[in-house]
């Protein structure tokens, strides 16, 4: 018997420019880049300079705290520059590839023959081990620690984000072979699939794990509001998240001993001419869809610059034109910076143009109307005011204000009683969009995890 | 909120305040969800003044016609309502100058940028108090609401107490002579005195009391405000309609007052005493209405809990009923009986939240 999960509370932002299913392109990046800000808590200790040469799969920066977890090159060249911010922070380690990728040779027992401990250990060597996160908090997990239970989300229910059953038909082998050498190091693999699509999923044919199924708006799709479903995270508890491509590229490795960090792609958003997906590599730059742009915009965001964001609009991260996408991100989203002023906007009757959840504008009237979104905050920063809104949006059994003010007085005990351990910045996303006090919820939560780690150190 | 860096001038709060009240700011999302819901808290505050619109206007109406009344002339529509309107304009010139004022220059000591809330309290105030209240009283209790009640804890989203009523309730200590709610308020008819029906209600003259349907329609005297039911109704209906206030605490509210007028009824020791006075009645009269649909329903000092919701409006409804009938210092309770549970909406979270961390803890012991 299949469990099956509805979730009333969430949201489908309707954005323009969801992405289609086609591969439009298959993308050779000149320059690739792995950066240490996409891990969480991360402090990175280099280990190439610049001019070294590096194959896929070998190290470039290890985590200074636990050398054993390394962060590989996803292709084979030389490592050109190491970018470093305020302090000297290790922002990007740029790698020049080769024509021909080489990669890095790593002896691996079969997949049907590995053992905990070899895998463990293969997963570390080849840089794939960051594929797995850790909840509580979202960070990589410590390779010492066993987890109780590994959670996959098998869709995305995130604005404009990549569709597993699109980009990974022809996974489903490689995550197999990851599921069953997960299963080694635990026995308890959860995977969630969607109510709409599950019928028709090619996932379904994977053994070794237990389905769930969630129907609902996002975020249905997002992990941690499936574990909260599941399986709430108590105090003491541990448990693995994998994201289902990096899943299927650790399923690769096993198979055929090579880290082969190649990815599909979802390009997405309001200036993307013909949303759709692309092949390219981890780690990818994105001048190099910087042909996909339109100029297809609002009368009112005429003249406003393009925003490059790896990963979708909710949590993504702007990176710019020039930036690299992100090693755990499977869709790229553009949208218009809103540097626009907007007379009357708010006093305005009707705001056609705008999308609004709360029923203070007539967006429900179009429920089926998609909006050329930008990141204009539409509105200042207040304090807490219309705090019975984020419940609408959060299908967890938690008081999100009531955490967050506990994480804002910085208090420990709270934060632990109303639920810390069970979220991650994302889960907050969409309490963030409808904010009308336009407060930075992620943030705050971000803040939260921060001072966990810091105490349970 | 962040402290924003001081820049060069020092009215930058207040630049920025008119700024962005003619248009929206060029802002655009730093950290987080990089497209953000249009609807903001400007937004929200307007439409609660567009709420109390028909209040407003009745109101205006109103004071002419009892005016009229009073005076005994025959003033035409137009007369009673541009009588009204001079009577009520000196009122909110004095509110929203003395509290904008104050809420500008508190957001320029703060560096934050001006808070919307004060539109809405600056709205409500003319109509909860009476006519004839002079204009410096008027200031001194604006000037203690927003300071005392609101900007002391931080501004709009960190005050305890609805604002708009410490206001009332400052002039209801401070000047009680004319504030109490027993006697009438006319404007510009000296001597004038009457009872108003909650007054008659406590003195059992329950024959003196307008009829029902006067006391619904809003054609008795009173605060501008509070006389009509209908221009309330309306107004609540706008509110529900744009989903800014809570179904949960109006519903609970009116519930709660009925129930403890019923429980009244059935304990009435003859016809004539208070406890007779028919359940219903009591949500027509005085401030009730008013006071549950506009004053309950503040999302900041209302109970923040869902459940916690249900509990805060029932009990502000059944104190009201308490207040009116069992008290007999003054005849009208809904005022404190608001601010009291505005005092323990907080203890109703807290019990409401502690419940879902025991849970929580359950849970875990569960699992091990």
């Amino acid at each position: 018997m299949v469990d099956y999960i509805k979730l009333k509370q969430g949201l489908d932002i309707p954005v323009e420019g969801v992405p289609s299913a086609q591969i439009l392109k298959s993308i050779v990046s000149e320059t690739v880049a792995v950066k240490p800000t996409d891990f969480k808590g991360l402090i990175p200790k280099l280990t190439v300079k610049e001019g070294d040469a590096v194959k896929a799969g070998s190290p470039l920066f290890v985590d200074k705290k636990r050398p054993e977890v390394k962060f590989t090159s996803p292709v084979s060249g030389t490592v050109t520059e190491i970018v470093r911010g305020e302090k000297r922070k290790l922002l990007e380690v740029r790698v020049k590839a080769d024509p021909k990728t080489e990669y890095a040779e790593f002896n691996l027992p079969k997949p049907e023959a590995i053992t905990a401990e070899q895998a463990t250990s293969a997963l570390l060597e080849s840089g794939l081990w960051p594929c797995i996160k850790q909840r509580p908090y979202g960070i990589v997990p410590n390779p010492e620690v066993r987890p109780k239970a590994v959670y996959i989300s098998g869709f995305d229910t995130a604005p404009l984000a990549a569709d597993y059953d699109f980009i990974l038909k022809d996974e489903v082998e490689n995550i197999q072979t990851a599921i069953n050498v997960l299963a080694r190091i635990t026995p308890k693999i959860h995977f969630g699939l969607c109510a709409r699509t599950h019928a028709s999923s090619p996932f379904h044919k994977l053994s070794g794990v237990e389905f769930h199924i969630f129907d609902g708006p996002h975020p249905a799709g997002n992990v941690g509001v499936q574990i909260n479903h599941v399986c709430p995270i108590n105090k003491g508890d541990l448990v693995w998240t994998v994201n289902l491509q990096l899943l299927a590229i650790m399923g690769r490795f096993f198979n055929t001993g090579k880290v082969d960090m190649r990815k599909t792609v979802a390009v997405g958003g309001p200036r993307v001419s013909n949303p759709g997906y692309i092949k390219c590599i981890s780690g990818m730059c994105l001048s190099n869809i910087s042909d996909m742009v339109n100029d297809n915009v609002e009368k009112l965001q005429q003249g406003c610059p393009v925003r490059y964001i790896s990963g979708n609009i909710l949590t993504g991260t702007n990176v710019g034109k020039d930036g690299y996408l992100g090693f755990y991100d499977d869709c790229i989203s553009l949208i218009t910076e809103g540097t626009y002023y907007e007379t009357f906007g708010w006093a305005k009757p009707f705001r056609t143009k705008k999308y609004s959840f709360a029923s203070t504008y007539f967006s429900w009237l179009t429920p089926k109307k998609r909006y050329k979104m930008d990141s204009n905050l539409n509105g200042g920063v207040r304090a807490f005011v219309m705090t019975n809104k984020y419940a609408q949006v959060f299908p967890m059994n938690i008081y999100p204000v009531y955490l967050l003010k506990a994480i804002l007085a910085e208090d420990i005990d709270k934060m632990e009683q109303l639920g810390i351990y069970e979220v991650v910045e994302e889960d907050f996303a969409l309490c963030e969009y409808i904010d009308p006090s336009k407060i930075d919820i992620q943030a705050i939560v971000s803040k939260g995890i921060d001072l966990m780690i810091k105490e349970m150190a | 909120m962040e402290k924003k860096e001081k820049k060069g001038s020092i009215f930058d709060s207040t630049i920025e305040a008119f700024q962005s009240f003619l248009r929206v700011p060029n802002t655009v999302t730093k950290r987080g969800s990089h497209v953000r819901d249009c609807n903001d808290l400007k937004r929200v505050m307007i439409i609660v003044v567009v709420a109390l619109i028909p209040t407003f206007l009745f109101g205006i109406y109103n004071i002419g016609d009892q005016h009229n009344l009073a005076a005994g002339g025959d003033m035409t529509f137009w007369a009673k309502v541009w009588y009204g309107f001079l009577k009520i304009l000196p009122l909110y010139l004095v509110s929203y100058i003395v509290g904008l004022g104050i809420e500008f220059a508190s957001a320029q000591i703060r560096g934050h940028e001006v808070n919307e809330g004060y539109l809405v309290t600056g709205m409500i105030i003319p109509l909860i108090v009476p006519i004839t209240t002079p204009l410096w009283i008027l200031a001194l209790a604006v000037a203690f609401a927003v300071i005392i009640g609101k900007e002391v804890f931080g501004g709009t989203g960190m005050n305890i107490w609805n604002p708009a009523l410490i206001a009332r309730a400052f002039l209801f200590f401070a000047y009680p002579a004319s504030m109490s709610g027993d006697k009438v308020w006319v404007a510009g008819v000296d001597g004038y005195s009457g009872a108003t029906p909650l007054a008659d209600a406590a003195l059992g003259n329950f024959s003196n009391m307008p009829s029902a349907l006067d006391m619904f329609l809003g054609f008795i005297p009173g605060c501008p405000g509070e006389t009509s039911t209908v221009a309330i109704l309306i107004g609540a209906a706008i509110l529900l309609f744009f989903g800014v206030a809570s179904w949960k605490i109006m519903l609970s509210t009116v519930v709660g007052a009925l129930a403890v007028g019923y429980l009244c009824n059935a304990l009435a020791p003859d016809a004539s005493s208070y406890l007779a006075l028919p359940a219903w009645e009591h949500l027509i009269m005085g401030g009730f209405a008013f006071g549950a649909v506009f004053m309950a329903t503040d999302p900041v000092t209302s109970a923040q809990t869902e459940t916690g919701k249900w509990i805060y409006g029932f009990l502000i409804g059944a104190f009201t009923i308490i207040l009116r009938v069992f008290n007999p210092g003054y005849p009208e309770g809904m005022m404190l009986a608001i601010l009291l549970m505005n005092t323990f909406a907080p203890l109703i979270d807290y019990c409401v939240v502690q419940r879902n961390i025991k849970n929580r803890l359950k849970r875990a012991q569960i699992n091990q």
